[in-house]
């Protein structure tokens, strides 16, 4: 903000401020209700400093069991969603890597046609091919596992583009220079190209853990045993219609649980950003 | 170390372009061959057919007496300097030149000597440990020339090494260039658009013109005795002059009318449509009176300071058909409008066959 005058300069802090505060205040208020006793959250007003069931509530939650969801602790649904966005997320950027490998540097009969299938399925999203999909993960038995709940999910063309893009723009000078150097295709894909390619990794890593965190419809339809399920399709469970059923004060623990690894794996990652952004490796 | 013999080599894009139409070439262990021509006349095809990086459409590359056309880049034991460099943005430039050792299963310690050697002897011991883009484009283009020394190949193949390089610059490295070939040996094919670079470095030079050699010989035959009139205007600077005439008994007329008296020399015979060629630096200015064998109606200078070019027409001329360059010392005052008689050196006239270009 050079060149601005003292007074605009406080303003436009002022307003990031208060975006800031926008942004922020449901989570802190979150974390406030998920510190406090059930009968003082159903008591209004909700204080606005945290309460002393710190450690009551999120041993309960992580260890304890939740009745609604069937006695499952929110500690098993963590592993779940760990295991299911990391599944998804790695798997996706393995196969889209290796496909846009393929597609680009070798030439072989159908190509083109292979990466008009790939693109095609671009406008094929998860929720209109549901129904057939379920059909092929009951039959082959995959319900209630964690390959039917990442599987389905795997396949990327979106990754799969963005790595093409990204190999497009390495010289055909670098790729010749390997080859002169005695690199052959998999020496060539392990030395220079995942290397080349960190950065863009570590961005689809980050984007896509938080998909795979985040699914709902399709963990919803492919488990059905309690303990098989994603926080996210927990966390809906736990709320009932009733308000006075619903243990809301475990409610918010699992909240404030359920956003903390992506917020993690994000901080973790900026590094990785940050130099991608800041370096021009060419 | 090893011979590169080409033979009637072609390639064929896609099966309609024909970049390399059928070129031989032989190239003597421990020579350095340049290929020079226009943009498009198949220099980077032909290498890159030597280096095994483009399919061979037909004939042969041999390197050291073995047919080599079945073998990979890595099998034919060549080492390449590409005109971005190729490096490896993400490796040390140690390990930019470790690399292709490492692939071939050198020991550590082997590679270790090797590299450090090279680095030595580039100049670049410093910056091993950087990584290219904390590097000049000089020093870039001495790490990919260290990438090849280590490997120790049969064959160097450069393809416009220091076409991104500053005039400056490109003129040291193209003396660095040469004295480090001369020192290893290593027989080298070197293609450039720049005929400095061509003149200088080669020792057998091959022009190319649209898929063909057209002359294969070392620097100074071509430049002496260019095969044709696409050698004569591509060699030498300022290009020849290449005057249109028709022989006559006496010497021969230009299309303007001036007669241009050739004595001594051998004519073709009388009335055949021909091409003078006569390079700049070989109109003399006289400064004693003889009469002259040209006058030249200056109408454009360019003082280079050692040289003055001097660019005209034949003064009884009534069109300006025939222009003229002449390079004069540096010394000579000349002015626009100026009228500078001029004399031919029988002998360093060239004589062109105006249908086909070639010399006769
Ligand atoms: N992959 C390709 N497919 C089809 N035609 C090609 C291909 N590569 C080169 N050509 C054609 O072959 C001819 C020779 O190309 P080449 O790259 O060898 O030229 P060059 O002499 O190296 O030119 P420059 O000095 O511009 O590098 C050109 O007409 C070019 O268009
Ligand atoms: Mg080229």
């Amino acid at each position: 903000m050079i060149g601005l005058s003292r007074s605009s300069r406080y303003t436009a802090h002022a307003i990031l401020i208060i975006g800031i505060f926008i942004v922020a205040f449901p989570i802190y208020y979150t974390f406030v209700a998920s510190t406090h006793s059930l009968q003082t959250i159903l008591r209004p007003p909700l204080p606005l400093l945290p309460g002393d069931q710190f450690w009551e509530n999120y041993s309960t939650a992580l260890f304890g069991g939740i009745g609604r969801i069937g006695g499952v602790d929110v500690s098993t649904l963590l592993f779940n969603t760990t295991v299911v966005a990391l599944a998804i997320a790695i798997g996706k950027i393995f196969i889209s890597i290796l496909s846009a490998f393929a597609i680009v540097f070798f030439r072989f009969p159908g190509r083109m046609f292979f990466f008009w299938v790939i693109f095609i399925t671009l406008m094929l999203p998860v929720e209109v091919r549901i129904l057939p999909t379920y059909k092929v993960m009951v039959d082959l038995g995959l319900i209630d596992t964690y390959t039917g709940l990442t599987l389905p999910l795997m396949a990327s063309a979106t990754a799969t583009l963005l790595f093409r893009q990204f190999f497009l723009t390495i010289p055909g000078e670098l790729v010749e220079a390997a080859r002169v150097d005695g690199a052959g295709p998999w020496r060539f894909f392990k030395d220079i190209l995942l290397p080349l390619s960190k950065t863009n990794i570590a961005a689809l890593f980050v984007i896509l853990f938080i998909y795979g965190w985040t699914q709902y419809l399709w963990p919803l339809l492919v488990t059905n045993r309690n303990d098989m399920n994603t926080i996210v399709i927990a966390l809906r469970k736990m709320v009932s219609f009733a308000d006075a059923d619903t243990q809301w004060h475990l409610v918010m623990v699992t909240c404030v649980l359920a956003i903390l690894p992506p917020i993690l794996v994000v901080v973790l990652m900026q590094r990785w950003f940050v130099k991608g952004l800041v370096e021009t490796e060419k | 170390m090893a011979t590169v013999d080409l033979k009637d080599v072609r390639k064929v894009y896609g099966g309609r372009v024909e970049a390399v139409k059928g070129v031989s070439i032989s190239i003597p262990d421990g020579a350095m061959c340049v290929l020079v021509g226009p943009s498009g006349c198949g220099k980077s095809t032909l290498l890159r057919m030597i280096a095994g990086l483009e399919e061979i459409t037909s004939g042969t590359v041999e390197i050291g007496g073995e047919v080599v056309n079945d073998r990979g880049p890595a099998e034919r034991d060549i080492a390449m300097v590409f005109q971005n460099y190729a490096l490896y943005p993400h490796m040390k430039v140690y390990d930019n030149m470790a690399y292709g050792l490492r692939n071939r299963g050198m020991a550590k310690d082997e590679i270790d000597k090797r590299v450090r050697e090279a680095a030595a002897t580039l100049g670049l011991a410093d910056f091993l440990e950087r990584r290219p883009r904390e590097l000049s484009g000089g020093q870039r283009q001495r790490v990919a020339m260290g990438r090849a020394i280590v490997r120790s190949p049969k064959a160097f193949l450069f393809d416009e090494p220091l076409s991104n390089l500053d005039a400056k610059l490109r003129g040291q490295m193209r003396i660095e260039i040469k004295n480090l070939q001369k020192t290893l040996g290593v027989t080298s094919v070197y293609v450039t658009h720049d005929q400095v670079e061509a003149m200088t470095l080669a020792d057998t030079l091959v022009v190319m013109n649209q898929g063909l050699a057209e002359q294969i010989d070392t620097p100074m035959a071509i430049y002496e005795r260019p095969a044709s009139v696409f050698v004569a205007g591509f060699i030498g600077s300022p290009a020849m002059n290449l005057l249109a005439a028709k022989s006559s008994q006496s010497g021969h007329i230009l299309a303007d009318g001036t007669e241009i008296a050739i004595s001594g020399a051998t004519l073709p015979d009388s009335g055949r449509e021909v091409l003078l060629g006569i390079r700049p630096e070989h109109l003399t200015l006289i400064e004693n009176g003889a009469a002259p064998d040209l006058q030249l109606k200056v109408t454009a200078v360019e003082t280079l300071g050692a040289d003055t070019l001097a660019h005209g027409h034949p003064a009884n001329g009534e069109s300006r058909s025939s222009e003229l360059v002449a390079r004069l010392p540096g010394s000579v005052r000349v002015r626009d409008g100026d009228l500078l008689p001029l004399s031919i050196d029988p002998s360093m006239v060239h004589i062109f066959d105006a249908a086909s270009g070639r010399r006769i």
